[in-house]
């Protein structure tokens, strides 16, 4: 299992075994030339017989089980301990910035319909939906007035004691689990993560909502 | 500023010896001796003479090695150096750098390593921008540049910057993390005399604070404002005065909540523009809907002088060829964030003659990589990001295309590819058809991968690299390496400075060839290769040249890592651990080792143990 900073974790006693195995043949190495590590040669690594050339290294295989989908170890030292599933990713591999990588997959994410930056709009009384990305507005006055223009109606000031009251509507919101909120309540970064659709509810109904 | 000047003693016997010389030529000087000259210390009208002659020194390696010469050289160097340059923040305190160099004008800082972009290192480790900023305030109140990389700054360094510094004109923020939009509204309402705000790959927090509003009103003396990577929503018509009151802006990158609709007026505002990032290059979800589409090929035709584009961070391809326009005038181009094909691509590139920069993700595929080499011939620096970062992925682009590539770039000069599968053939093609090569990085993302067409390690398509690329300094290497390859970047990287190694290597072999045969190495990054105390021992003839060494999960060991703080005291030995994990007695997770004239650091965090 790969911690979260990729780092590699207790070495099983079979390991240290081998880890040992590896500081012996090093000390041959200071001794003697080494030609054999800098030998040209057409063979395919670990096809040739003498010690120190099959010995497998912990995170290695020999080429025959290498394939073009890579490997399943994580690249650490205990992966003969435990086997980890197979095509587990290791931390920082490839070597691209978060940002970079976040920048893409909220991309796919979008094209995949994924996470739900667009949500659905419905307004009472009025004959079809509309869909808006959330990501869009930075704040919940950013959001309140492009539902404003979009709906051409007025939905007035949020208050954390009274909600929307005194207003013409009140915009609700779905959230992953499946309630029915107040928008405004929960932060902006929160409010986004969880809106799964939304609901511009007319103020009479959503009185109920905004008392505590 | 090198550490170097540090180790020097220059024997009190020069500094006579120039006075003694400087005395005759007097004594037996012209035969109208003016009093007034003889009787002027000598040295004094030497060294004037020196800080008059240094002033047009501007580089970097010249001034330390002036720097050496004797006492009043290094007197003299120190004073007329106005760019500060330190490549390790924790190499020297700011009370050292700042009791040396009294007239500084521009600030360079460089904190964190590498690895640490991809979270290889535990957050808080340091870097903090806090006590430069407090000392550059009180020791240059004439600062007026600040270029900061991988350093954490706060909102409160901002308002430092900006409140006490008053002629302050640049701040290059290059991935740096602390702040956030309130600490850049502070900053960018007291810095009246504001030039430059670069802020790139960095982190920004989102305060919901309307940054942008805050500049003063009024004419502004703003050249460039990049904020690509702030991802928060900005306040459009507070942007669109701004750019209305900045005639000599030539720099301008927006982020992706800019809409192209937006950009195009922001666009008829500047056409003098050289740099534009282009923010979201798709229409706002609201707005436009039924409304009149701006003429966008206009905007661009109007820009004659861009040179520079960047951005499409939600391209809408249809909307590309409004660029065609300044296709022909381009040199730099940067479509990492555009998911585009080679039929997408291939109207636009084929129009860039001048194009000696081009960034760009991997779906365009070996086809359009063909399409770069067609045209692009002077070509000297290209990246190839991935869409799919991930080791199994797809692989659309391949050995075909860094071959067409070498084929056609002949004057490349700096790569990066994130490809899937790599043949050495391909590489060592490259390495001859591209022989002014500086930096080769190649990621070959499935770890341990060899040759797909000959089974073989990729040790000699590296080899060939530093073999026929005789200027390279930069290298990255991947796929399956054995020892061979690292003997063969000591025996022929003689110019390498920076090397970065993953997954790679059979035994200590493979470092010891490159400490001992490398000795230009100043930056050496390491991870996840079987390389142990041994390896380690054998670069201590060096390590005093170094930036620094990176190596994590490799085969180190506490005691091994100790012995190298033993041996080397100017040596600052850091063992880092994950933070959620106990102390490990015998092994070493991270180990990040630099040269330092302060010793250890005194803001350490717990999980970092100085040896």
């Amino acid at each position: 299992m790969v911690s979260k900073f990729g780092l590699a974790n207790a070495p099983s006693s079979s390991n240290c075994t081998i880890y040992l195995g590896r500081l012996t043949m090093e000390v041959n190495y200071e001794n003697g030339l080494n030609l054999k590590a800098t030998e040209l040669r057409l063979g395919l690594p670990g096809s040739d017989e003498p010690e120190g050339q099959t010995t497998p290294r912990p995170n290695k295989r020999t080429s025959s089980e290498i394939s073009s989908s890579g490997l399943t170890d994580d690249g650490n030292d205990d992966h003969q301990a435990s086997a980890p599933p197979a095509k587990a990713q290791v931390v920082g591999w490839p070597p691209i910035r978060s940002y970079r990588k976040n920048c893409i997959q909220a991309k796919k994410n979008e094209v995949e319909g994924g996470t739900g930056r667009y949500v659905k709009v419905s307004v009472d009384g009025a004959a079809y939906l509309r869909k808006i990305d959330l990501h869009v507005y930075g704040s919940y006055p950013e959001l309140l007035e492009a539902l404003e223009k979009m709906f051409k109606l007025t939905i007035g000031a949020y208050s954390e004691r009274e909600g929307y009251n005194g207003s013409e509507y009140a915009p609700t919101y779905e959230d992953k689990d499946g309630d029915w909120m107040l928008v405004g309540d929960v932060p902006w970064e929160m409010f986004i993560s969880s809106c799964k659709r939304l609901r511009i509810m007319k103020g009479s109904e959503a009185r109920g909502l905004g008392c505590v | 500023m090198s550490e170097d000047d540090e180790r020097q003693q220059s024997p009190p016997s020069d500094l006579e010896f120039v006075s003694n010389k400087a005395r005759n030529c007097n004594a037996t000087g012209s035969g109208s001796g003016h009093p007034e000259f003889q009787s002027a210390y000598p040295d004094q009208v030497l060294e004037n003479v020196l800080e008059n002659v240094l002033h047009f020194l501007t580089s970097k390696r010249d001034r330390n090695a002036a720097s050496l010469v004797c006492k009043s050289w290094y007197r003299v160097e120190a004073l007329t150096r106005s760019e500060l340059f330190i490549g390790n923040c924790y190499a020297v305190s700011p009370a050292r750098a700042t009791a040396r160099f009294t007239r500084v004008r521009a600030l360079q800082l460089k904190g964190k390593p590498r690895f640490a972009d991809f979270n290889l290192m535990p957050p808080d480790w340091g870097a903090h921008f806090n006590p430069w900023a407090l000392a550059m305030a009180k020791a240059y109140p004439w600062l007026e540049k600040v270029h900061l990389k991988r350093m954490t700054v706060t909102d409160d360094d901002l308002a430092t910057l900006a409140e006490l510094l008053l002629g302050f004109k640049e701040l290059v923020l290059v991935c740096c993390d602390g702040f956030g939009t309130s600490g850049l509204a502070i900053f960018v309402n007291k810095c009246r005399q504001l030039k430059v705000l670069d802020l790139i790959e960095s982190e920004v927090s989102d305060d919901e604070t309307d940054w942008i509003s805050c500049f003063p009103e009024g004419e502004s003396q703003l050249e460039s404002l990049i904020f690509d990577c702030v991802e928060c929503h900005i306040n459009f018509e507070a942007l669109e005065r701004l750019v209305a009151n900045s005639p000599s802006l030539k720099k301008l990158r927006l982020n992706r909540y800019v809409s192209i609709g937006q950009l195009y007026r922001l666009m008829i505002r500047a056409p003098q523009l050289t740099h534009l990032g282009t923010g979201s290059f798709s229409p706002s979800e609201i707005a436009g809907q039924g409304d009149q589409e701006p003429d966008y090929v206009n905007a661009f035709a109007a820009c004659k002088s861009l040179v520079c584009l960047s951005g499409f961070r939600e391209i809408i391809p249809d909307y590309l060829p409004a660029i065609y326009p300044v296709c022909a005038n381009l040199t730099s181009l940067n479509f990492s964030y555009a998911n585009i094909t080679a039929e997408q691509l291939k109207p636009i590139i084929s129009k860039c003659h001048k194009l000696q920069v081009f960034w760009v993700l991997d779906s365009i595929c070996d086809e359009g990589l063909q399409a770069v080499a067609a045209t692009c011939k002077e070509l000297r620096e290209l990246r190839v990001f991935p869409v799919d970062p991930r080791e199994d992925g797809d692989g659309p682009v391949s050995e075909v295309g860094l071959q067409a590539i070498s084929e056609g770039c002949r004057k490349l000069q700096s790569i990066l590819y994130f490809c899937q599968r790599m043949t050495n053939a391909a590489v060592i093609a490259m390495s001859k058809n591209c022989p002014d090569l500086v930096v080769f990085r190649l990621c070959i993302m499935g770890r341990h991968r060899a040759d797909p067409v000959t089974g073989e390690p990729m040790d000699d398509g590296f080899g060939a690299i530093v073999m026929n690329c005789k200027k390279l300094t930069r290298l990255a290497v991947s796929g399956l390496l054995t020892d061979k390859a690292f003997d063969y970047i000591g025996q022929h990287g003689k110019l390498v400075r920076t090397l970065s190694v993953a997954f790679a290597g059979d035994s200590d072999m493979g470092l010891k060839y490159v400490l001992e045969g490398c000795p230009q190495l100043q930056k050496l990054e390491i991870r996840d290769s079987p390389f142990g105390d041994a390896a380690l021992r054998s670069g201590l003839h060096h390590y005093y040249n170094m930036r620094f060494l990176w190596m994590s999960s490799c085969r180190l060991t506490p005691n091994g890592c100790q012995e190298i703080a033993r041996a080397m005291p100017r040596l600052v030995v850091e063992v880092i651990r994950s933070a959620d994990e106990e102390e490990m007695d015998d092994a070493v997770e991270i180990l990040y080792m630099y040269r330092s004239l302060e010793g250890p650091r005194t803001d350490l965090p717990k999980f970092v143990t100085i040896l």
